[in-house]
């Protein structure tokens, strides 16, 4: 299948805070091909963000320190680029999509410069041309009245539309790939399902490649193509969105899917939990992740971390398979 | 009537925004705008809506946190509309509210069995002794055995919303209002809480409002569901009922968009067009018209009323 646009290889991220290390990220490897969708879904303080924030060069450091890996974007590290040139690819070729629609854009300038702003720090066009090209945006992510909402103020605009504005300003330079962070968290669920459709209509006119991130499986299974579950900092299951959710291999998967009531159940079957807590991503050191919360633990998964096992099409970080 | 734990008629909540020179309202937002229903004995009634749809405001004015702008809310078979203050604390006694984000809810300087001690202490437990005990079972009983002596910001989000469903259970009650009370949490701890919710119900045989804008944890927990738009219930119906045949064109919509477990691609799936309207300024007539594929001229001049069209099915639209 076609070119491979990104490779993450090996990304391990730190947090320093205090004196002590974090590892909100450990040795996450995946790659993306060409018009190409993958979830990353998992719960809070998985490293889901963090791993996008490393690929578009936003991490703050400190606290926060890569001290592993390679992000292989169209044949170059990421990692060794400059701020300079990290700036210039930001926002062309790589951008992102934040949850809160209403924190990302500046509340002091009008929608119009705001998008136009974007494709004149990146392409060589007069200011008109840009306004042109700004409510052709506008239009493509189907905001009524674009020459109107050009010069309106984000206020002035319900959240949906201030999120179909974020979409606009991230697809403005048709990126090859684009990063949604939970893209659809804060909206109402009539309108969610407005702009995951829009996404996906968008994906397939301007053939970029999608990372989207949600701790919601079903939204993923909206967009993804394949899909990778993280716990702890590592991904424990990889595999193609149909395979996930009809064969998932990896018990915290199952449990994941298990957790949510599916809209034919009622309180006469009980749900099945993922007992416990969400451990903090320095809590475990030694063995599989997700151990103190397994049903299926043996002994080896104590003190071993298991290696990514194939099992019919996932690829699953569990020692039950071995 | 005396199998009704909570009656609840023609309930309206008006928030003035505007002031005159007088301080008194000139424009509101009709957050709630006269809504009827009711809540049997050991039952669970789901109320679902998007946000701005009223339902939090329907909570919190049930349980006197506001006060109604209008209606009437008739509690154990007594109107506690315009009960004062004082009169209100032994209400609270059989009337318990859950809120979403257990942080907020608890205060951080104050070890947790201390906060409900604190409770009981002002419903009237004035032993000692007595009080540590009841604290204990009621740690116990939500799965937090031997914890009292933490603080808030010991806990994870889950054990926190565990504290905060202990300290509404102290004083016994029959009726237990929750406010979102697992959207603030992680998926997997999520069921947790929805099972502690469920098996307390049974134990304790308690009445809950339900209060969420997930629909599959709606779907799960209750036995009959209300779908709120814009202040008003579009929709009342036993849950089975309502989610295999919605009537309403918006519960149909709210319903096919309802993430299912599976691959999402492919389902039919209704979107709406636009967005909820200001609840300050609602549509005349139906409020739900100007996102409705089937509006005609005459949604637009009468509001439709709520008709009967199946065993506790009620519906709000002109179609029926």
């Amino acid at each position: 299948m076609g070119e491979e646009i990104l490779k993450v290889k090996d990304l391990s991220v730190n947090f320093y805070i205090e004196d002590r290390v974090i590892p909100a990220v450990d040795g996450v490897s995946f790659s993306l091909q060409k018009g190409e969708t993958l979830g990353l879904v998992g719960e809070s303080g998985c490293g889901k963000s963090v791993t996008a924030l490393s690929i578009i060069g936003l991490l703050q450091t400190p606290p926060a320190r890569i001290v592993k890996g390679e992000i292989i974007f169209r044949g170059e590290n990421l990692l060794d680029k400059s701020y300079e040139e990290m700036r210039r690819i930001r926002g062309k070729d790589i951008s992102m999509i934040f949850q809160e629609p209403m924190t990302s854009l500046n509340p002091v300038f009008t929608i119009g410069r705001q998008i136009s702003e974007v494709i004149m720090q990146h392409q060589n066009v007069s200011k008109k041309e840009a306004l042109d090209r700004t409510i052709e945006m506008l239009k493509l992510v189907r905001i009524p009245l674009p020459e109107n909402v050009v010069r309106q103020y984000p206020h002035q605009l319900s959240g949906g539309m201030r999120q179909r504005v974020m979409i606009a300003i991230a697809l403005a330079c048709r990126p090859g790939l684009l990063i949604a962070d939970e893209p659809t968290t804060a909206l109402d669920v009539t309108v969610e399902a407005q702009i995951l459709e829009l996404i996906n209509e968008l994906k397939d006119k301007l053939n970029s490649s999608i990372i989207i991130i949600s701790h919601d499986l079903a939204v993923v299974s909206e967009i993804a193509d394949k899909v990778a579950v993280m716990y702890s900092g590592r991904i424990v299951e990889y595999a193609d969105v149909h395979t996930i959710f009809n064969k998932p291999k990896h018990p915290y998967t199952r449990g994941l899917l298990e957790a949510v009531p599916d809209i034919d159940m009622n309180r006469q079957q009980r749900l099945k939990e993922i007992r416990g807590v969400v451990p903090r991503p320095d809590e475990i050191r030694e063995g599989c992740r997700f151990k103190t919360r397994c049903d299926c633990a043996g002994e080896v998964c104590m003190d071993k971390e298991p290696p990514f096992y194939q099992v019919g099409k996932n690829l699953v970080r569990c020692w039950n398979y071995a | 009537m005396s199998d009704r734990i909570l009656e609840v008629k023609n309930l309206k909540k008006y928030f003035p925004v505007k002031t005159n020179l007088f301080g008194k309202g000139t424009e509101f937002v009709r957050a709630v705008d006269g809504i009827d229903f009711h809540i049997d004995h050991g039952e669970i009634l789901g109320l679902v809506g998007e946000s701005g749809s009223g339902k939090s405001t329907t909570g919190r004015t049930v349980i006197r946190l506001l006060d109604p702008t209008e209606g009437e809310i008739i509690f154990e078979g007594r109107n506690i509309t315009n009960l004062k203050k004082k009169e209100l604390r032994k209400v609270y006694e059989r009337m318990q509210l859950v809120f979403q984000d257990p942080f907020a809810s608890l205060n951080p300087r104050k070890k947790v069995g201390s906060a409900i001690e604190e409770v009981l202490f002002i419903h009237g437990m004035k032993d000692r002794a007595q009080r540590r005990e009841r604290v204990r079972e009621l740690f116990d009983m939500v799965g937090l055995r031997g914890e009292e002596e933490k603080y808030p910001h010991e806990f994870s989000g889950g054990q926190r919303q565990r504290v905060v469903i202990a300290r509404a259970l102290a004083v016994d009650p029959r009726l237990i209002i929750c406010d979102e009370p697992v959207s603030a949490l992680d998926v997997s701890i999520q069921a947790q809480i929805i099972n502690l919710l469920t098996s307390l119900k049974d134990r304790l045989g308690l009445s809950y409002l339900f209060i969420s804008h997930d629909l599959r944890v709606v779907r799960y927990m209750s036995d009959r569901v209300a779908v709120m738009y814009l202040g008003k219930i579009v929709e009342i119906a036993p849950a089975d009922e309502i989610f295999k045949n919605p009537a309403h064109p918006y519960s149909k919509a709210l319903l096919s968009v309802a993430s299912i477990k599976g691959s999402g691609k492919g389902r039919k799936k209704i979107i709406l067009k636009g967005e909820v309207p200001s609840p300050v300024n609602p549509p005349s007539g139906c409020r739900f018209r100007t996102r409705c594929e089937y509006a005609t001229v005459y949604c637009g001049e009468a509001e439709p009323q709520l008709k009967c069209i199946g065993t506790g099915h009620y519906v709000g639209c002109h179609l029926y």
